[in-house]
């Protein structure tokens, strides 16, 4: 189907069916339960999810096709943000034109980054990107502020001209982004019994462009070109002496996830019309590059599960503090409920951050594949019983992707 | 003139921080070839050992005095350190004033066997692993480092005083004539550095054992095959590069208040300057921490910012472009680390 | 936010969505019919509290929630009562608010605007808070100032100092209790004047973002009009740690004041560099050099230490006040957490207070009917004196403090002494002031 083989077809579905049954997947529990805190089905984390789902995709096509290793990434995501806000701020609040201008102006960047970056390679390419991508978070944040706002980040405000919308509503209030109408931010509430389910148009716009970044990918890591990609990984200078140019192969792909994370920045701005400046700053870099590596680099869902793992744990952990833990362990008696929140403690609210950093050690330690080899090892695991039922032989696990 | 030897002084000050930083960097990632995220924790923790002497030395008991009021109207309760319990007023206070100095005989120890177990209980098993699963763990291993030092101490900067007969400034420039007035401590600090640039290198050169580890850098194979036990070199090496990380934190303290993310803040500076040097050389990244130093310091004279603008916001990340395009590996760097 | 019109229900409706929606008759939609976001229809209300929790500022976040839990408890009815026993309005009464009990979530706003955003939606999406406050910077203030008023919450601000928060970016549904820039410069000039005299040359180094630049031509306004000479303002990147190579240049500019403004960790870097550097001993112009730190925090005082003794600066609260107000809140925070409170807790306690109490008043949790409570409401015993929340800019007007490093300090919580509590007055001024210019409150956003 769509020109691809039956296992990518099978993956596609799949994905496909995660992303459009999202809003119940990730809402398992009751809204009054107390697990209801690791709820993570609600508007705006769940287009982060897919947003930077989309960022890691196009990450992954540079990095886990070439191995070049880009540590300014970010920057493309941020002037793909501040791109789509001007859209808003000069033409108008449809999300489409902002969409494509944050497109191509991320592309035209990671065009110019990297002609000058990929005279290099290894180690002195990472250092270039992130000196390019630094260097645009340090002026974003001071003296480009006319442009970019600096600290606050680029709003909307109501003296905006908007050519082809209105500076202000009827009643007073900056506009909404929109989809030929439909409101990103309009939300459809569906409770059914204990639970509530919430289906926001922004999400479905978000999830149905992350579905088709996926397909582009797929379709780029069976291709050709993809092919060339990955020989250049595997040796470059016997490329190289085969009387073969890689520049233009290379050039191609960085300025293809240049635009896959235009692509996030300018949804990212649809969805919430800020661009911040922080968007750029290396720590941003870096972890878009956790998100692939934690998830693993070179496979294509990889990416996809380590954007989702540390954004969650960014939004749902830090907001567990010790009245949560309370009530959770109120069935304790009084002196083990309180060493229970005790032990806890450290590792919840302003303790995510640890969280996370045991969590990326422990999974880099065990599972040198990333959170997809750990996928496979349960897959391994479930279909090795399987066989032991039927009394067959267990099979291989399958290689990444 | 005077503004420019000024600016020169405060270069080198602040190139002695990222030549020390970026040296014991390039030990582990020029030479070993490890991605370490977690080195700018090592400075961290090296200032965190200054912190951590100073609350030593002024573990106090408390004595209620009634005849003084806490804020919330109790008597208070008045605090002496043992030290000065135990030493008197005088020896005490000094001991107390001297912890800053003091500190690098107690991070010493300390942070060899933090560099010892970090290499054994993790690093090793990484040295074959692709560079991402390094990234990925090392910067796990900081981001955990940091959080158990905030938990203990708190996000806010911690003051770290140098002795008092340190504190002062000095007229640097007396001796020939002119008036340039540089502080004590920074100027200790410089020499501190070049004293532990220049034993790191003399070590190296001079002994059988920086020989060995010359050699293992330069081929680490081979060395093993001769029947040399270049692991546990590298090992002991990695505890100097811890050491030498920590020592910069220690002697760092006094110059701006230690808190728990200024690990972090290195981190970007640290890779910068190491690369710009060159993978593979120690010289490269001396000479790249002292030379980003003294050009940081020039663009941020008012003179060149009212040329080009927001130029100290960028300079590093100038020339480390400049330098990386016109020499393809860095100042010094050697062919074929790191290139693919 | 469930937040409904016909058009685009009826998109919805076309949708395979609500067709299953409809087809099952256990389904209904939720709270279609509420008035405004967030509406409690419960037993109890939920408030957000977005404090940083990681990053430079977690310490003075941290401080924030102790407030903020604090406050949470009196408005319940549990401790002592606080602050609301002196407050001058006695609508609250210790069972919640409007007799609902008050519930609160927290999250991290990393001191980013988007982390701080993000923090935000989640609240207001996900666990119905009908109020967000808290925050320890003014980007993150008005970063999460237009999201409440687009989503149709109240925002009660929490430590921002910028003008722009309640000048060109101030918003209906925003409210500031703490003082900003402007205040520091009005308060600060008259006792920099009887201090150091008419005739002084100033020195500004500025950390190089929106809020550095606001206080920097607050303070060169206000020293300007006594007379004072500004020599150069140098700004200095957020990022910069070590500030000798911004500090060298002052010492042969002929300036003898240096102006620090500065916040948090650039502050106490950039204050311990200026003292390393001699400059308090130096004498230039047949006068002592000194140095003005405008915006003063007793958390960041501490990181400076000894650096801090003699150096002028304002802050918008102190617990050493001995007012009834202070006195009360000093106690309550004083026996529940160890330590006396800091200025960032004091705001953001009274903040909630204030909320809480114009529900009250209003008699209603809708934003529009709490925005009309607090514009120009008149209260006191909150610690700063008798207080105004202006209607044309939502900003609060009160006395305000000038501070000075503590020579012997007794603790160390005791850093700071009040010099002069400058009446409101005196920090007053128009809404249409050049330096607030710009901005529109809009009308306010009840949201659904």
């Amino acid at each position: 189907m769509f020109g691809l083989d039956k296992k990518d077809t099978s993956m596609l579905i799949i994905v496909a069916i995660l992303t459009l049954f999202a809003p119940f997947i990730l809402n398992p529990f009751p809204t009054e339960s107390a697990m209801a805190q690791f709820n993570a089905g609600y508007p705006d984390l769940m287009q982060r999810f897919v947003i930077f789902g989309i960022f890691a995709i196009g990450f992954n096509i540079l990095f886990g096709l070439t191995g070049y290793l880009s540590f300014g990434h970010a920057a493309f995501l941020g002037v793909g943000s501040y791109s789509a806000v001007w859209m808003f701020k000069l033409i108008g609040m449809n999300v489409i034109p902002a969409i494509m201008l944050s497109v191509i102006v991320a592309g035209l960047f990671a065009l110019l980054i990297g002609f000058v970056s990929l005279r290099r390679s290894g180690i002195y390419f990472s250092i270039l990107t992130l000196a390019f991508a630094q260097m645009s978070f340090n002026l974003a944040y001071s003296v480009l502020t006319p442009i970019t706002n600096g600290e606050t980040g680029l709003q909307l405000t109501l003296e905006d001209p908007r050519v082809l919308g209105v500076s202000a509503t009827a009643d007073g209030s900056i506009p909404v982004t929109n989809l030929f109408g439909l409101e990103m931010r309009s939300t459809f509430e569906l409770a059914l019994g204990p639970w509530a389910f919430q289906f926001n148009a922004g999400y479905y716009l978000c999830a149905l462009i992350m579905l088709a970044a996926f397909y582009l990918a797929i379709r780029i890591f069976r291709s050709p070109f993809g092919m060339m990609l990955r020989a250049v990984k595997s040796n470059q200078q016997r490329m190289n002496y085969t009387g073969l140019n890689t520049r233009p192969y290379t050039l191609a792909a960085f300025v293809i996830s240049g635009m896959y994370a235009g692509l996030a920045g300018g949804l990212m701005a649809s969805m919430d019309p800020l661009a911040g400046a922080e968007r750029m700053q290396w720590t941003a870099s870096g972890e878009v590059v956790l998100m692939t590596i934690l998830g693993g680099a070179g496979t294509l869902i990889g990416p996809v599960l380590g954007a989702g793992f540390i954004k969650y744990f960014e939004n749902i952990f830090s907001k567990i503090n010790d009245n949560v833990l309370h009530t959770w362990f109120s069935f304790l008696p009084d002196g083990m409920e309180d060493a229970v929140v005790f032990i806890i403690h450290p590792f919840i609210g302003k303790g995510w951050h640890l969280t996370l950093g045991i969590l990326f050690m422990l999974v880099v330690i065990f599972l040198p594949g990333g959170l997809v080899e750990g996928g496979q090892r349960i897959k391994g695991w479930l279909s090795r019983r399987k066989a032991k039922d039927s009394g067959k032989a267990a099979g291989e696990t399958n290689p990444a992707e | 003139m005077d503004a420019i030897l000024l600016q020169i002084l405060n270069g080198l000050d602040k190139g002695s921080a990222y030549a020390l930083i970026a040296l014991g960097l390039t030990l582990i990632f020029g030479t070993l070839g490890v991605v370490n995220f977690a080195h700018g924790a090592l400075f961290m923790i090296g200032a965190f050992c200054a912190v951590t002497l100073q609350r030593i030395l002024n573990l106090s008991f408390e004595l209620v005095d009634e005849t003084q009021k806490d804020f919330l109207g109790n008597p208070l309760k008045v605090k002496t350190p043992y030290v000065e319990a135990w030493f008197g007023p005088d020896i005490g206070g000094s001991i107390i004033d001297w912890a800053v100095p003091l500190a690098i005989l107690f991070a010493i120890p300390i942070m060899i066997g933090v560099g010892y177990v970090m290499e054994r209980g993790l690093i090793k098993h990484f040295y074959k692993r692709p560079h991402a699963d390094q990234i990925l763990v090392t910067f796990g291993l900081a981001i955990v480092l940091q959080e158990v030092v905030k938990y203990f101490y708190g996000a806010n900067p911690i003051q770290t005083p140098a002795p008092d007969a340190l504190n002062g400034v000095v007229n640097l420039g007396a001796a020939i004539g002119m008036d340039i007035v540089y502080p004590v401590w920074r100027v200790v600090y410089f020499f501190f550095a070049v004293l532990i640039i220049g034993g790191i290198f003399s070590f190296l050169q001079f002994t059988t054992f920086g020989m060995v580890v010359r050699a293992g850098m330069a081929d680490r194979e081979t060395v093993g095959l001769l029947g040399i036990n270049i692991d546990r070199r590298f090992t002991i090496m990695f505890g100097i590069a811890a050491a030498v990380a920590g020592l910069a934190g220690v002697m760092y303290t006094p110059i701006n208040s230690p808190n728990y993310h200024m690990g972090m803040d290195f981190l970007v500076l640290s890779f910068v300057v190491v690369v710009v040097g060159g993978m593979g050389s120690l010289p490269g990244a001396v000479l790249a921490g002292f030379l980003l130093g003294v050009l940081e310091s020039f663009a941020s004279m008012n003179e060149i910012k009212s040329l080009i603008p927001g130029i100290d916001q960028i300079i590093i990340y100038v020339v480390a472009i400049i330098i990386l395009l016109t020499r393809p590996r860095g100042l010094m760097g050697r062919k074929g680390v790191m290139e693919d | 936010m469930s937040k409904f019109d016909v058009s685009r229900r009826r998109v919805l409706k076309s949708g395979a969505i609500a067709g299953a929606g409809v087809a099952l008759p256990t389904i209904f939609t939720a709270s279609s019919a509420a008035a405004f976001t967030n509406e409690p229809t419960g037993g109890s209300v939920t408030l957000g509290f977005n404090v940083p929790q990681t990053g430079p500022y977690a310490d003075e976040g941290a401080d924030e929630l102790r407030a903020y839990e604090l406050a949470v408890e009196h408005l319940n009815g549990g401790g002592d009562g606080g602050m609301m026993n002196t407050f001058s309005s006695k609508a609250l009464q210790g069972n919640g608010i409007l007799g609902k009990k008050v519930e609160y979530v927290t999250g991290d706003t990393q001191t980013k605007s988007d982390a701080a955003r993000a923090s935000a939606k989640s609240m207001i999406e996900k666990d119905g808070a009908v109020m967000i406050t808290g925050g320890s910077s003014s980007g993150v203030a008005i970063a999460v100032q237009g999201l409440c008023q687009e989503a149709g919450v109240i925002f009660m601000a929490g430590l921002t100092h910028s003008n722009d928060t309640t000048g060109k970016d101030k918003k209906a549904n925003g409210f500031r209790h703490f003082f900003n820039g402007y205040m520091s410069g009005a308060a600060l000039a008259p006792v920099l004047k009887n201090l150091y005299g008419t005739d002084r040359i100033a020195y500004h180094l500025t950390a190089d973002y929106t809020w550095g630049w606001t206080q920097e031509e607050s303070i060169a306004a206000a020293t300007e009009a006594l007379g004072w000479q500004t020599v150069n303002k140098v700004r200095t990147p957020l990022a910069a740690t070590d500030f000798s190579s911004y500090i060298a240049p002052v010492l042969n500019s002929g300036a003898d004041v240096l102006v620090l403004n500065h916040y948090g960790g650039n502050m106490v870097n950039s204050l311990t560099n200026a003292v390393q550097f001699g400059l308090r001993e130096k004498v230039v112009n047949g006068k002592n050099f000194e140095i003005v730190v405008p915006l003063y925090s007793r958390l960041m005082a501490k990181g400076a230490g000894e650096n801090v003794k003699g150096i002028h600066g304002s802050t918008n609260w102190h617990w050493t006040l001995q007012d009834e107000g202070s006195k009360a809140f000093v106690k309550s925070f004083g026996t529940k957490y160890g330590f006396p409170p800091s200025q960032a807790a004091h705001t953001c306690y009274v903040q909630t207070m204030l909320y809480a109490d114009a529900v009250e008043r209003a008699g209603s949790f809708n934003p529009c009917a709490v925005v009309e409570a607090l514009e120009g409401f008149e209260f006191d015993g909150m610690g700063n004196g008798p207080t105004l929340y202006r209607a044309e800019d939502h900003q609060c007007f009160k006395d305000v403090l000038v501070v000075r490093g503590k020579e012997n300090p007794t603790s160390e919580f005791d850093l700071l002494e009040v010099v002069e509590v400058t009446p409101r007055a005196q920090v007053e001024y128009a809404p249409d002031h050049p330096m607030f210019a710009g901005g529109n409150l809009g009308a306010c956003n009840p949201g659904a």
